[in-house]
């Protein structure tokens, strides 16, 4: 493909497409309706499916429909439908069913300010669902990444059958950039395993190796049954607590044991630096700006841009705190990745840059931060 | 009679532990039966049958059958199986809810599932109150009953659910009782074979609750009451307004063919691949 | 101290009241400089949620790097179509910068070294269609300042002309630019 300006919200679509989506439920709502427009208009040409739903909860059970039936499936949606899905989003973790939410975050609670951005649903992705649950949720920074990461996300949610959120904002959403897209064969796309055991055999939720059970969709010859109950491994309800309890354990321990694939995080300068810049989103540009200056005036600055906003990345976190003076944590919120960033940091000082008025944090708030003034 | 010569044996799951969780002397189960007798009658392959319920004690059914079951979230069945119906239009999708399930938290989907006429056959178990969560009033709860949350007496109209399932654009809707098992059976099969959005209101009762709340004793006397209190079509058009009054009504009420939705979206498809579609350009676009 | 690279970024900020076609314009810009002239280019806006009136405003950031920040941090071009985005942008820009205002639209202008354009009736009288302003104050932009090139300009302004306005949009352009020349050379 050759060089074009190109929306977040189309390069998520093209994304989509590269990955293998061949279905999209959704519900229009700014600012993440380009994303609908353009799968109404490429899915057909591929024999795939678009349906727009009647809001956001039918949307999402529709996607987890599809992909029972075999589809790859993606909703699009913002701050006001993102709550409207959580129930579905904890239904389709609980039936280890994949499917991937695109939500562009824009400025709330409530209707908001719908064309402004925010990174204000970053908690909600870990934790909007009730009860216990593992979730991954990635954030690009780059229209580029837009499309990367929608791809990531798609092989994510296939190669450990759960729910994926990527978490876009306003800024990365409606963004021009300069992108060139690989070719689709260039593009590396993970589909869920089906099984190969004979129907009669077959246990839906049974242990398997890697703690992912192969699939079966339906009309595939597999009749089983799928509950948001707590179910046995043929797939049953079940109240038994040795029948619950390894659930819970397997569902969080294979995304725990594959934590080197899952959590993608960029580092810049962070093993010689005293002052760290912990930024995701459109804020780690600005926070690129921002650390850029202050190398300007010799300062020892470092950036951790976290690509996975869930799991956290602690691990990088720990290490990098361990060597520095102090963190500075950049968000167009009033703080909520930093209390993870507080978590793992223990006694090193964590500095909070926030702005929840529509606007981006800017390069010079963050220079503030970093020079500590 | 033995086992296997009984029509539904082949269609239930035996490795899923029985009895069921309905109360003994309960409609649901003469519901779960009436579909398996359709499906067996028109002969369609298990595999090639879905099953799709809500939340409630009608949502408990799809686990006992032996096809592709799928038992979703409160009032969402509808949703699910028009995500499943899209993805795979070769597979029979039944949906099976109860009234609080499908016409109060899922009363949006079920209007467009009708619109979109969507090849799903719904089925609606009306007891007339929500009898999992206890006895409170339904969308389907008749005026001046009792319920848990109505312990003066019900003030809400209810929902006529058949007239609200064609006035949204079913092509096939139906009503019968589960005291008229035969006709129940016939009226299931007839909304299956339809090729469009089928919906047979089931009507039940729940002599647990509601039957206890208003004092009309057990479920025998509950089955007696739907054989004395309903007549069909054709006689109810000879009644009086008062006399109709509280009256069930059985029949056939709308049976139209008009294009179904995935049969639509394939042209859809051929359109796109034609590249008609390139008129409509969206911001930003490759137009 | 400075605030952004100052040699290495461009920043453009076109702001109106929305349905002038401002944000369609830093669109056009952007890709100018980013497809047609082969530099980095990223164009962001800021629009209320109804498709017409309020204010509106477009952004571009040109440079021959990698761009970071997306938005203006202060602006080195300013194109004010509405008296209201001229209030409130003016003070905004870099020292130096280069304010160009529809003089139609724009009575009051706080600062000497504006450029005053008759844009939006250059667009009615000369070129013959209202809806053309925003190419028109392209061109003014582009004749002044040369951001990007004329040859990219052209290119990306007809990429984007639905069919058969193509000729009345090249006219736009070249209204534009015989007005820079007339401002440059006056």
């Amino acid at each position: 493909m050759t060089a074009r300006l190109m929306q977040g919200n189309e390069a998520v679509g093209w994304g989509a497409l590269a990955a293998g989506c061949r279905f999209y439920a959704g519900y229009p709502i700014t600012p993440s309706t380009e994303i609908a427009e353009m799968l109404s208009r490429e899915l057909p040409k591929l024999g795939g499916k678009f349906i727009q739903m009647e809001d956001e909860i039918a949307s999402l059970a529709a996607c987890i429909g599809a992909s029972v039936g075999g589809l790859k499936a993606l909703t699009a949606t913002s701050g006001p439908g993102f709550s409207l899905m959580q129930e579905h989003i904890g239904y389709a973790a609980m039936v280890e069913v994949p499917c991937v939410i695109v939500d562009v975050q824009r400025l709330g609670p409530s209707t908001g300010q719908p064309t402004s951005p925010s990174q204000g649903d970053v908690m909600q992705a870990r934790w909007g669902a009730h009860g216990d649950h593992p979730i991954i949720a990635l954030s690009p920074t780059s229209v580029r990444q837009a499309f990367d990461l929608t791809v990531q996300a798609f092989n994510f949610s296939e190669q450990y059958r759960t729910p994926v959120i990527l978490l876009l904002d306003e800024v990365i959403a409606h963004m021009r950039e300069k992108v060139e897209l690989p070719a689709p064969d260039a593009v590396r796309v993970v589909d869920r395993e089906i099984t190969r055991v004979p129907s009669e055999w077959y246990l839906p939720y049974g242990d398997a190796l890697s703690d992912v059970p192969p699939m079966a969709s339906f009309g595939m010859g597999y009749r089983y049954h799928v509950t948001g109950l707590f179910h046995d491994p043929a797939g049953y309800p079940t109240q038994r607590l040795d029948e619950i309890g390894p659930w819970i354990e397997r569902v969080f321990r294979k995304i725990e044991r594959n934590l080197a694939d899952i959590v993608l995080v960029e580092e810049d300068g962070t093993d010689a630096a005293n002052t760290i810049v912990v930024a995701y989103g459109a804020t780690a540009r600005s926070a690129q700006h921002a650390v850029k200056l202050a190398r300007g005036q010799r300062a020892k600055v470092g950036l951790v841009t976290l690509l996975t906003i869930w799991p956290f990345a602690e691990e990088v976190i720990e290490r990098v705190a361990h060597m520095a003076r102090r963190i500075v944590v950049p968000e167009m919120n009033l703080g909520q990745l930093a209390l993870e960033v507080e978590r793992i940091a223990g006694r090193r000082k964590v500095v909070r840059v926030n702005r929840a008025n529509g606007e981006m944090v800017t390069p010079m708030m963050i220079l503030e931060a970093i020079e500590g003034k | 009679m033995s086992q296997d010569e009984h029509s539904a044996y082949n269609y239930l799951r035996h490795t899923k532990k029985f009895p069921n969780v309905w109360c003994s002397g309960c409609g649901i189960g003469i519901v779960m039966s009436a579909l398996i007798r359709a499906v067996d009658r028109i002969g369609l392959a298990k595999d090639d049958v879905a099953v799709v319920s809500g939340i409630g004690c009608t949502g408990r059914m799809p686990v006992y059958l032996d096809f592709n079951t799928m038992h979703t979230t409160h009032g969402r069945a509808l949703a699910f199986a028009t995500g499943l119906k899209f993805a795979r239009p070769g597979l029979t999708v039944i949906v099976i809810m109860g009234d609080g399930d499908a016409l109060a938290i899922g009363g949006n989907h079920f209007i467009h599932a009708a619109r979109r006429n969507i090849g799903l056959t719904a089925i609606v178990v009306d007891n007339s109150i929500y009898g999992m969560t206890g006895g409170q009033h339904s969308p389907t709860t008749p005026l001046g009953s009792r319920a848990t949350t109505a312990p003066y007496g019900n003030i809400e109209p209810p929902f006529p659910v058949c007239e609200l399932a064609a006035a949204a654009g079913a092509t096939f809707v139906a009503r019968s009782t589960v005291y008229h098992a035969v006709e129940l059976d016939r009226y299931i099969e007839q909304a299956i074979r339809k090729n469009g959005f089928s919906l047979v209101e089931a009507v039940s009762y729940c002599h647990t609750t509601f039957g206890r709340l208003n004092k009309l004793g057990p479920a025998v006397d509950m089955m007696r009451r739907l054989k004395e209190n309903s007549v069909t079509k054709s006689a109810a058009e000879k009644l009086s307004p008062e006399q109709r009054a509280g009256v069930i009504v059985r029949g056939v009420f709308c049976d139209e063919d008009r294009p179904e939705y995935t049969a639509l979206y394939d042209e859809v498809i051929q359109r796109a691949q034609e590249g008609a579609g390139a008129a409509v350009r969206t911001t930003g676009g490759l137009g | 101290m400075k605030h952004k690279d100052r040699d290495k970024r461009t920043e453009i900020r076109l702001a109106g009241e929305g349905g002038q076609g401002m944000i369609l314009a830093g669109i056009i810009l952007a890709e100018a400089a980013a497809i047609y002239d082969g530099k980095n280019a990223v164009q962001t806006q800021s629009y209320g949620p109804e498709a017409r009136g309020g204010t509106s405003k477009s952004e571009v950031v040109i440079s021959e790097e990698a761009i970071d920040y997306p938005k203006v941090i202060s602006a080195d071009i300013l194109v004010a179509t509405s008296q209201e985005a001229c209030d409130k942008y003016t003070g905004l820009m870099a020292r130096g910068g280069l304010l160009i205002v529809d003089k139609d639209q724009v009575g009051r202008v706080l600062v000497h070294q504006a450029v005053r354009a008759p844009i939006s009736r250059l667009a009615a009288e000369v070129v013959g269609q209202p809806i053309t302003a925003n190419v028109v104050a392209l061109g003014v932009l582009v004749g002044l300042s040369g951001v990007v090139s004329r040859e990219a300009i052209e290119k990306a302004v007809l990429a984007r002309a639905p069919r058969g306005t193509e000729e009345i949009n090249r006219a736009a352009l070249a209204v534009g630019f015989a007005e820079a020349a007339r401002i440059a050379g006056g």
